[in-house]
């Protein structure tokens, strides 16, 4: 029974983390139908952000709870920055070029964010400290689950709350899903809609940074290479949840956080990816839109 | 255009035989070495070192002497670390008359050469193909190599394990690499083979997984002493820290990808108490010293890649001719298994199969922060 708390814990830690990263894919496909590919690529730079800021606040001999906290807020504004950046510089431009134009800039930007943190940092695997306090678990229970992984999955869950309470009640929440169903038409009706697609890829950002920044502390270490097996691993539960719907992707995330860990643990891991994988395809076969998407006809 | 080109080629197949004809006009002479190895492409820093080794101890040879009163010659050689062109290495090789060779240093581009010098019975001796089969299945008896071969490491993890640490559990675990499982699988068939010890999980990890809390799982359900793992400092330092975290006190023994500063640095703490085998510390020898100083004072530089294991290749061929006192095959065949050699990996001989005895892999713990060889 603790192996199947632990095994259950672990895939849920691992799909909140691919949750972070899923929604900003699946808000962004939501609004301008575009995967973006350099998505993976902001979570890498929120950690190193994060890494670099906590560097400098534990050499002033700050404590950790206020280190987490600014190093988090850091990594967030600077990734909003890059992902702000992103979609001026490789997107709006083409954004009424063919759809496929836009997804060549995504992967385009995606190896150029990589090798420019390949450069300006180091291909090595860099330690990254613990940011989040330990603290001991009532008796039952202390052996299985770590303070981290409750940070984690605490925070998900708020993330999600909040992106839920922001679309449905606020101005803007209320022009992205204008937005969403009909760009000319909410444009003809004065919605700025530049302005809905920049604070999408903002808030994008800064949830897939704030993931950086919690599985870098949880797992301690960080390199170049971070975002590209996170960012398809995301993209794929995106995917398995519907894209473009914000449940969706949280729901997709656990579901593979969940068959990844179970597969490993019951089965073996070596085939971890495939059966993986093997999922997607039988869940899209089955159903094409994804566990929570709307179907609609589609044409890429 | 053809007819441009007969003069050129005319001229040159002069030159060639001129070339060719003062050769041969000494050729009783010299003992010629060949050099064989990628000197040109991307695994060019695996083959010069190799050259430049041979080059010292061919200049202190002659600079002597020589051996039995004949000059050494070099015969270099590129193979690109190629198969396809290392035959061809290997065939100009022999028609030049090299007597043995250094080389080559892939394993892949070595395999193929090797056929072309035992039907013309040359040895070979490699500073630097690993891959356990050159040796082991018996092809090649005209091969021999200055390195440990990759099995090698997993023999000592297991004999650390079962005779020094006395565990019974262990989990092997790999990257699916060639390198890590490779060694796993070696790890694990000398595991099933003793009867003190059983192998209770054997899997394989995928590398840059967002964690491995799975397997870690894995490994403190079936309860094991501890983890055999095979492949790189990544991964390896992930599955580490995630144990310790877990409070779990399970013994970690990898290989030489691991046994890397950056597993140190990454790992911190966690990285206290982990075994990991490497290459035997030869930085205290005094021929191993003596040798890296001629190549600063010869070339500028330091030695690269696999230079210790050629210099003791070359040494240990030129030592073999000498003691045979000809080039005759079995007889300097014999004199690599009986005549021992100072060299600076040790003093070394070549068992039955052409593995240097002496050479070889040692275990070292990762205490106060540095990986200390134990003895």
């Amino acid at each position: 029974m603790d192996y199947f708390l632990e095994l259950l814990l672990g895939g849920l830690t691992r799909g909140s983390i691919y949750a972070l990263i899923a929604l900003g894919y699946t808000m962004v496909y939501g609004i301008i139908q575009l995967i973006n590919f350099a998505h993976g690529e902001i979570y890498m730079i929120g950690a190193f952000t994060a890494l670099i800021v906590a560097g400098v606040l534990t050499l002033l001999g700050w404590n950790q709870v206020a280190i987490l906290v600014i190093a988090s807020l850091v990594a967030v504004v600077y990734s909003s920055a890059y992902g702000f950046t992103v979609e001026k510089l490789a997107y709006k431009p083409l954004r009424h070029a063919p759809r496929l134009s836009a997804l060549i800039s995504a992967i385009g930007m995606s190896l150029f964010l990589q090798n420019y943190v390949l450069l300006a940092q180091t291909s090595d695997f860099l330690p990254f400290p613990s940011l989040i306090p330990e603290f001991k678990f009532l008796a039952p229970y202390a052996h299985i689950i770590r303070s981290s992984e409750i940070v984690i999955l605490i925070t998900t869950t708020a993330v999600m709350i909040l992106l839920t309470l922001m679309i449905k009640f606020t101005r803007i929440g209320k022009a992205m899903r204008a937005t969403a169903q009909d760009r000319d038409m909410a444009m003809l009706v004065g919605v700025d809609v530049n302005r809905v697609i920049s604070v999408t890829f903002i808030v994008g950002s800064a949830t897939a940074a704030i993931g950086g920044v919690l599985i870098a502390s949880h797992i301690g270490q960080i390199n170049f290479y971070i975002g590209f097996i996170a960012g398809i691993k995301a993209f794929v539960a995106a995917v398995l949840g519907g894209i473009g719907s914000i449940p969706g992707a949280v729901l997709g995330s656990l579901v593979l956080g969940w068959t990844e860990s179970f597969f490993t643990g019951y089965v073996s891991s070596d085939y971890e990816d495939v059966f993986a994988f093997l999922f997607l395809v039988f869940i899209l076969i089955f159903r094409p839109s994804g566990i929570l998407g709307r179907s609609e006809t589609e044409k890429v | 255009m053809l007819t441009k080109r007969i003069p050129i080629a005319v001229s040159l197949i002069v030159w060639v035989s001129i070339l060719m004809f003062m050769g041969n006009a000494f050729a009783a002479e010299p003992i010629r070495l060949g050099v064989a190895g990628p000197h040109s492409g991307d695994l060019a820093s695996y083959g010069i070192p190799t050259t430049k080794a041979a080059e010292l101890v061919v200049k202190d040879v002659n600079a002597k002497g020589g051996i039995l009163g004949r000059k050494v010659e070099l015969l270099v050689e590129d193979d690109v670390c190629k198969p396809e062109v290392a035959t061809n290495t290997a065939t100009k090789l022999v028609s030049l008359k090299a007597h043995v060779v250094i080389g080559h240093i892939c394993s892949g581009a070595t395999k193929a050469a090797l056929g072309i010098y035992k039907d013309s019975k040359i040895i070979a001796m490699s500073p630097s193909a690993t891959n356990p089969a050159l040796t082991q299945s018996g092809d090649y008896p005209n091969f021999y190599r200055t390195i440990a071969s990759d099995d090698a490491q997993a023999r000592l993890e297991v004999d650390f394990a079962l005779d020094t640490l006395k565990l019974k559990k262990i989990a092997v675990l790999h990257d699916k690499g060639d390198y890590g499982k490779g060694l796993a699988e070696f790890a694990k068939a000398f595991l099933e083979k003793d009867s003190r010890a059983k192998v209770v999980l054997y899997e394989g990890i995928t590398p840059g997984a967002v964690d491995y809390s799975a397997v870690v799982q894995k490994i403190k359900r079936a309860n094991a002493d501890a983890v055999i793992f095979g492949g790189y400092h990544p991964e390896a330092s992930k599955i580490v820290t995630q144990m310790r975290k877990k409070k779990m006190k399970t013994v970690f023994i990898s290989d030489d990808g691991v046994k890397d500063d950056t597993f140190i640095k990454v790992a911190g703490k966690y990285a206290e108490g982990v075994y990991a085998t490497g290459p035997k510390d030869v930085s205290q020898n005094p021929m191993a010293i003596a040798a890296n100083e001629a190549h600063k004072k010869a070339y500028g530089s330091d030695p690269g890649a696999f230079f210790l294991n050629a210099y003791a290749a070359t040494q240990a061929l030129l030592n073999a001719i000498e003691k045979a006192g000809s080039t005759d095959y079995d007889a300097v065949a014999k004199a690599l298994r009986t005549q021992d050699v100072e060299t600076p990996l040790g003093k070394i001989h070549f068992d039955d199969r052409g593995d240097a005895t002496g050479v070889g892999f040692s275990m070292y713990q990762v205490k106060n922060g540095v990986y200390v060889e134990i003895k």
